[in-house]
């Protein structure tokens, strides 16, 4: 059994939050450089030269990215053989974001109700996702989700004999339905299998997954290049204003599913694709 | 397409000037205003009350920024999402805004109100926010400053960047530019 202090999960999320806003990751800039050179749009090419200056510039000075720092999603994978003392881990969580967005400047972007809309002025609550996994570690990732682009995600039940082909024409549906709203070129989380609320985060957690990296398994790594490369015939282009980079990546993530079903989950992420991960 | 440097606030020649796809590199001052402000201005025009600040002939920025940093004029700034906005649009440019910036396609009838009223929407870089930001030269909280990053800030900016995205003779990008690169 290893021992875990609480305030580690706390300062570890409140640089994550700081870190995740002020740094694209690595692949992620990559990809819109790639990106850049690839266009075949004047006024794209224009557009993703910017986003990479911009990303640049907000690293070297500290300072967001995006002025969207979004929701804070917080994923926790917790090693059974961890014990956690000091505290309540979902209060540490949060005071994380708290301090985080305080002390990193970041937009606080998020209200206590939905209906109400009073700015909590502290952005939490934070979305947070925990999961008990075997070992005596802790992977702590945050994703800073913006608006613009969640707000476009889509979630349908398919009917199974729909099969890939059903799933291709929703993805698109989607993306395009999304048009220039979602700051593209985007990451394209997909969900498939699982339950209503299960199948939304697959998609989600699709969008952790590094630029790059396809699915292990050989249909779905298939179904992410064909789909990569269907979105970006759309030509909606950089920030929908017409061009031939609309996603730098598709990532699917599948579970099981009941016989009659066929859910299907899209989560759109635009090009300021942040996130960051530690493991304690 | 054309570049155009222009100084706020916009007169009708610089308009007429304006097609869909054009650049432009915009100096002078401009106002913020979001979902919330927009709320508060629409219920003063509705009765017939005056605004808290003369946004006639002027350009509002859909933009709420993150705060400063020490040193720093304001935080990083980019254009929100603008069909948010859409309701508010054409009664705002019938008062007299020239000019909307945001980004992402709108409803028909802010292309339209675009034509009628004589205003241009300008697409600005969305998630460019930290580079916008270096383009802004003063900023002042000017109303609702009970709204937090959703107050009216009245910006400075310097060669702004901007793309016209509906210009006042039907023009829009969004459906030109990807007609022109679609491919299924
Ligand atoms: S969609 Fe993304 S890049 Fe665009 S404004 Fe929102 S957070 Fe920023």
């Amino acid at each position: 059994m290893r021992t875990v202090h609480v305030q580690k999960i706390v300062d570890e999320v409140a640089r994550l939050c700081q870190e995740a806003c002020y740094d694209l990751p690595p692949d992620v800039l990559k990809a819109i450089e790639a990106a850049s050179s690839s266009e075949k749009s004047p006024l794209g090419q224009g557009i993703l030269a910017k986003l990479v200056e911009n990303a640049y510039l907000a690293s070297r000075e500290r300072v967001p990215c995006c002025h969207d720092t979004g929701i804070a999603a917080v994923f926790l994978e917790i090693g059974q053989d961890v014990h956690l003392t000091g505290g309540s881990l979902h209060e540490a969580v949060q005071e994380g974001v708290r301090r985080g967005y305080r002390e990193g400047c970041l937009r606080k972007s998020v209200v206590g109700d939905p209906l109400l809309r009073v700015n909590t002025g502290d952005n939490t609550p934070a979305v947070v996702h925990t999961e008990i996994v075997d070992g005596d570690r802790i992977t702590l990732s945050v994703l800073p989700k913006g608006g613009g682009s969640e707000n476009m995600s889509a979630l349908s039940f398919l009917l199974p004999g729909e099969g890939a082909g059903g799933v291709k024409k929703f993805v698109l549906d989607t993306v395009k339905n999304a048009g220039g709203k979602a700051c593209p070129p985007l990451v394209v989380g997909v969900g498939i299998g699982g339950t209503f609320d299960y199948v939304a985060l697959l998609a989600k957690k699709a969008l952790l997954r590094r630029i790059g990296t396809y699915n292990k398994q050989p249909h779905l790594a298939r179904l992410e290049m064909e789909l990569l490369e269907l979105i970006n015939k759309t030509g909606i282009g950089p920030l929908g204003l017409g061009g031939s980079n609309t996603a730098l990546w598709v990532a699917v993530e599948s579970f099981g599913a009941h016989i009659t079903a066929l859910p299907v989950a899209v989560n759109l992420q635009c090009h300021a694709a942040r996130r960051k991960l530690c493991t304690i | 397409m054309a570049t155009h440097r222009l100084i706020t606030p916009l007169l009708d020649a610089d308009i007429e000037k304006l097609h869909s796809g054009d650049e432009v590199l915009l100096t002078g001052p401009i106002y913020t205003a979001r979902d919330a402000a927009h709320k508060r201005l629409l219920e003063l025009l509705e009765k017939k009350r005056e605004l808290p600040v003369d946004l006639r002939g002027q350009v509002i920025y859909y933009s709420g920024p993150c705060p400063p940093k020490p040193g720093q004029v304001i935080g990083s700034a980019g254009p929100t999402t603008a069909y948010r906005m859409d309701l508010f649009t054409p009664a705002m440019l019938e008062y007299g805004v020239k000019g909307t910036i945001g980004k992402g396609p709108r409803l028909e009838k802010v292309r339209e109100a675009c034509v009628r009223y004589r205003a241009v929407y300008l697409a600005g870089i969305g998630g460019a926010s930290a580079l916008l930001a270096k383009t802004v030269k003063k900023a002042d909280i000017v109303a609702y400053e009970d709204l937090g990053t959703e107050a009216v800030h009245r910006l400075e900016v310097e060669d702004f960047p901007l793309i016209v995205a509906y210009d006042i003779y039907g023009g829009d990008i969004y459906s030109e530019g990807i007609g022109k690169y679609k491919e299924i």
